[in-house]
């Protein structure tokens, strides 16, 4: 249906465009009255993290490619200039590099928080799996991004990692020329990595405008798990959350500004420092530390094609966690049993963690077939059955009940977010 | 939309809307002024860096240029003429009456004492940035003697000054000191 907006906002050059372009009407019913939980604790600032993050890579990224060279003979000194001499170049490359570890940890912890409260159970089925695919091309970013400085680490990474392609029977080797470009890791895979690199972070813009347009058509879950019934169980989003998301963002970037200034190689690996060598492989080759996990489950299988495929698997199972879970609770407060659970899994997670960081012998063997087992086991076992057999406690009759301890809960006059505007 | 102030409004303590105006610019000014810090470092970051500085002076040895040649020389990304001139030219611009230019200067104001015979000037036409033509005898050289830009058709004398349009300004001067009679160092 064609024409104007009718535009509330009095400012008459908002008016006039509002009136055409209705983005004012928009954002103010998106953030500003938006309704929301009232009842958020701090696990769901990770959103809010993650995208700012996300811009803090995108712009340090940018000024990185003014100076970056793609280019195997240039690639690994013009980083080293980028350090030494660019005006604040240690500062752009440290924040981008210790960036994308802040990246995995908050994106880590959004998920997890998804996970202990069931965000993902219906209706937010498709808003979990676009999270899942979030994850998986911030994680091709991140690798690509990582062989960029053409260290060491960066080559036997990029061979290794692109090598599990070959994995796949006759058409393998086949799919790893194709990434190569060539016949080996080597200038046309540094090219084409540099130019994915920078696009990948510009989808990861459209992938995420559709998780939050899905948001908020669900609305947004919360710790108790249960459906917002009435404008009494809800804040509108400002300034209630736009101020606790600003607190998280304080605390997120004393965090940042921490590894940046005082440890800016901590998560790094020394090998780094060494530019490429296709003749010699490191002694040790370990990926970063947010993909250990999975570099410890493809380990722990002898067999290649099936380590390949169970690496792959244990990000895709994410994808149908919504129809794996068939409990019908969503908050893990009120399911005794997988409140534990959960718990078990983190550790099976941090466990392979550990062991991907190991080398593969003896204990760590051991201990990453056990997890690895244990991480399948949760999704493909436990959860089907729990849903089945597990007893939940009694649900609270509505939000602001369990959270004012009283009916409906008076709230302060007109906090209770409507959709009326300004 | 909820009014914030109410929502601590309690009896006996009446909310006090100037406090949370104090707060809101503070932290608004903290804000902004973080911004600000990180924007500047990344704008100041497309500024010329360190090993950009580093070739900020070059040496030429005047010893091969011969009479009535000039060489170009790169500088900071720039060519500079040198150009070795003849008594006669340096004559012809020392006698140039000031009232013939568009950009009056004196030759001697544009050259080193004791070196007249050395003229040295960034070879970048001040009308759009084109490179004149001039240095080799083969070069047009225009109807002063000097420099003629192929692209507008300026014209510049072997003092390097304007003498016809659209330029508007002199070529200019590099920063430059003799350190011997037959060598020189730009920057």
């Amino acid at each position: 249906m064609a024409g104007l907006t009718k535009s509330d906002f009095k400012n008459p050059v908002v008016n006039w465009i509002d009136t055409r372009l209705p983005v004012f009407t928009m954002l103010q019913k998106e953030y500003g009255v938006f309704p929301t939980p009232r009842n958020f604790n701090y696990l769901w600032n990770f959103g809010a993290l993650a995208m700012v993050n996300l811009v803090i890579m995108i712009a340090t990224g940018i000024f990185l490619a003014m100076n970056y060279q793609p280019n195997t003979l240039l690639a690994f000194d013009s980083v080293q200039r980028i350090m030494r001499d660019v005006n604040f170049g240690w500062l752009i490359r440290y924040v981008h590099q210790n960036g994308a570890s802040m990246f995995f940890i908050v994106t880590y912890i959004h998920i997890f928080r998804g996970m202990y409260y069931g965000s993902y159970k219906a209706p937010r089925e498709l808003l979990w799996m676009l999270g899942v695919v979030i994850l998986l091309i911030m994680m091709a970013t991140a690798f690509m991004g990582y062989v960029l400085p053409w260290g060491q680490m960066s080559y036997w990474g990029a061979t290794v990692i692109t090598n599990l392609f070959s994995a796949f029977p006759w058409i393998g080797p086949k799919i790893v020329t194709l990434l190569w470009g060539g016949f080996a890791v080597d200038q046309p895979t540094l090219n084409r990595f540099f130019s994915l690199h920078y696009l990948l972070p510009f989808v990861l813009v459209g992938v995420i405008f559709l998780h939050i347009a899905a948001l908020h058509i669900t609305g947004s879950n919360n710790p108790l798990g249960i459906d917002v019934k009435t404008p009494q169980d809800t804040l509108p989003f400002h300034p209630y959350y736009t101020i606790k998301d600003s607190v998280g963002i304080c605390v997120y970037l004393i965090v940042f500004a921490i590894f940046v200034f005082f440890f800016p190689n901590m998560l790094g690996d020394p090998n780094n420092f060494i530019p490429a060598n296709p003749l010699q492989t490191p002694a040790d080759i370990v990926p970063e530390w947010y993909f250990l996990p999975y570099y410890a489950i493809l380990r722990s299988v002898p067999n290649k094609l099936l380590g390949v495929c169970l690496m792959f698997a244990s990000i895709l199972v994410l994808l149908v966690l919504p129809w794996l879970d068939t409990s019908r609770v969503r908050s893990a407060r009120f399911r005794p049993i997988y409140r534990q659970l959960i718990w078990l899994w983190v550790l099976a997670v941090v466990t392979l963690g550990v062991c991907g960081a190991n080398k593969p012998e003896g204990i760590w063997v051991v201990l990453s077939r056990v997890a690895t087992l244990y991480y399948f086991l949760h999704f493909l076992v436990i959860l089907p059955l729990l849903g089945k057999i597990e007893r939940p406690l009694p649900l609270p009759e509505s939000i602001s009940r369990a959270v004012t301890g009283k009916g409906g809960g008076p709230l302060p006059t007109g906090a209770a977010a409507t959709m009326e505007k300004p | 939309m909820a009014d914030p102030s109410a929502a601590h409004a309690q009896p006996g303590h009446p909310a006090d809307p100037s406090k949370r105006d104090f707060l809101q610019l503070v932290a608004g000014a903290g804000a902004a002024i973080g911004a600000g810090a990180i924007a500047w470092s990344l704008v100041d970051s497309m500024n010329p860096s360190r090993d950009v500085l580093a070739l900020s002076s070059v040496e030429v040895d005047l010893t091969p240029i011969p009479e009535g040649q000039g060489i170009t020389v790169v500088w900071q990304g720039k060519p500079i003429f040198v150009r070795h001139r003849t008594p006669a030219e340096v004559k012809q611009a020392e006698d140039t009456p000031l009232s013939a230019l568009i950009d009056p200067q004196t030759d001697q104001a544009r050259v080193k004492a004791g070196h007249a015979i050395w003229i040295v000037v960034v070879g970048i036409c001040t009308h759009l940035g084109c490179v004149p033509l001039g240095n080799k005898p083969s070069d047009p050289r225009g109807e002063y003697g000097g420099w003629f830009c192929p692209c507008h058709g300026s014209q510049y004398d072997v003092s390097g000054r304007v003498r016809h349009g659209p330029a508007p300004l002199n070529l200019a001067l590099p920063p430059y000191a003799f350190e011997s009679d037959t060598k020189i160092k730009i920057g």
